[in-house]
C-alpha cells in the first residue's frame, strides 16, 4: 500500500454516516405516505427530505463539498434556469386545465 | 482584476485564492479552468446535460398532471403490494430506494479504496454496487410486469388519467436504462482495476468518474421517488 495522497480521500466513516442519513431520510419520506399526510404538509415534507437527500449525495458522495468553487458554480449554477421552465409550464398547465374544464366538463 | 493582470505571466496554481476570487483566478489567465482530471470535468458536464433531460421529463410530467381534468391515479395504491394478506403501500418502491442508496454507499467506499490502491476492496465494492444495480433493474422489471398485467398502458389505464402510463413508462424506463448502462460501465471499470489497467495508466481517476455517474443515477431516483411516487 503506497502512501498516495491523490484525488478525493476522506475517512470511510463519513460515507457510512451519510449512508445512514440517506436511509433515515428515505424512511421518513416513506412515513409521510404511510401516515397519510395531505396537502401542503405532505408536499413540503416530501420536498424537504428530497433536497436533504440530494444535497448529501452531491456534496459528500460526489465530493462537490471539496471541489473548487469554479467547478461547483459551473455545474450547479445552470440547472437554476429550470425554475423558469417550471414556472412557464405551470402557467401553461393552468391554462390547459381551465380550457379542458370549459370545453369538456362545463360546455357540453 | 488589475491585480490578476500583473501576475498573469506566472500561472497561478490551483488552490490559489478561494471563493469567488478563486473562480476569477481559475477562469482567467489562459489556462485550464477546472483543477480536476479532464475526464472528471467532462463527466460532470455530461451529468449536467443529463440533468436537463430528466428535468424535461419531470417538468412535462408536472405539466400533464396539473392539466388533466380526470383524477390522477393514487400512486400509493397503484404501487402497493399485498404481503401475507396485508396491503403495504409503495413497498416495492421503498425497497428499490434502499437498494439504490446502498449501491451509492458501496460505490463511495470503492472510490476511496481505489485512491488508496487497495485493488481487492475496490473491485469487491464495485461489483457489489453493480449487483445492487442489477437487483434494482430486476425489481423494476417486476414492477413493470405487474403494472402491464394490471392494464396500464402508455395511452390508458384503469385507475384514472391516461397520461399516468406514458409518464410512468417514460420516466422510470429512461432511469432504468441509465441504471442498466451503469451496471455495465461499473463491471468494465472494475475489471480494469482487477487487471491492472489503471496501475499502468498511473491513476485511479476512472473509479471516481464512474462513481460520479452512479451517484447521479441514485440522485435522479431521489427526485423520481419524491415527485412520481410520493407526490
Amino acid at each position: 500500500m503506497s502512501e498516495h495522497a491523490e484525488g478525493q480521500q476522506h475517512p470511510i466513516s463519513i460515507y457510512l454516516w451519510i449512508w445512514l442519513l440517506l436511509f433515515v431520510f428515505s424512511a421518513l419520506s416513506y412515513m409521510v405516505d404511510i401516515a397519510g399526510f395531505q396537502g401542503y404538509l405532505r408536499w413540503s415534507l416530501i420536498l424537504l427530505f428530497m433536497f436533504l437527500k440530494a444535497g448529501f449525495i452531491v456534496a459528500i458522495f460526489m465530493h462537490m463539498a471539496w471541489e473548487r468553487l469554479a467547478l461547483i458554480s459551473a455545474i450547479l449554477g445552470p440547472p437554476l434556469v429550470l425554475l423558469v421552465l417550471i414556472w412557464l409550464m405551470a402557467i401553461e398547465a393552468d391554462y390547459t386545465f381551465l380550457t379542458r374544464l370549459l370545453y369538456f366538463e362545463i360546455g357540453d | 482584476m488589475a491585480n490578476d493582470a500583473t501576475t498573469a505571466d506566472q500561472t497561478p496554481a490551483f488552490g490559489e485564492g478561494t471563493g469567488w476570487s478563486g473562480v476569477v483566478g481559475d477562469w482567467s489567465s489562459d489556462k485550464q479552468t477546472f483543477g480536476v482530471p479532464w475526464g472528471k470535468a467532462m463527466m460532470w458536464i455530461f451529468l449536467l446535460s443529463d440533468t436537463f433531460i430528466f428535468s424535461c421529463f419531470l417538468v412535462s410530467y408536472m405539466k400533464v398532471r396539473m392539466s388533466t381534468a380526470i383524477a390522477w391515479p393514487n400512486p400509493s395504491e397503484v404501487f402497493g403490494l399485498t404481503v401475507f394478506g396485508v396491503d403495504v403501500p409503495l413497498l416495492l418502491i421503498a425497497i428499490m430506494t434502499f437498494v439504490l442508496i446502498s449501491s451509492s454507499g458501496t460505490m463511495a467506499m470503492a472510490v476511496n479504496f481505489g485512491y488508496r490502491r487497495d485493488k481487492k476492496k475496490t473491485v469487491a465494492l464495485m461489483l457489489a454496487t453493480a449487483a445492487f444495480g442489477a437487483t434494482f433493474v430486476g425489481m423494476q422489471a417486476f414492477e413493470w410486469t405487474k403494472l402491464i398485467q394490471d392494464g396500464v398502458r402508455p395511452w390508458s389505464n384503469p385507475f384514472g388519467a391516461p397520461q399516468f402510463g406514458s409518464a410512468f413508462f417514460m420516466i422510470t424506463g429512461f432511469h432504468g436504462l441509465h441504471v442498466s448502462a451503469g451496471v455495465i460501465y461499473l463491471v468494465v471499470v472494475a475489471n480494469r482495476v482487477r487487471n491492472g489497467f489503471y496501475d499502468k495508466k498511473g491513476n485511479y481517476d476512472m473509479v471516481e468518474i464512474s462513481g460520479l455517474y452512479w451517484h447521479f443515477v441514485d440522485l435522479v431516483w431521489v427526485f423520481i421517488f419524491a415527485f412520481f411516487y410520493l407526490w
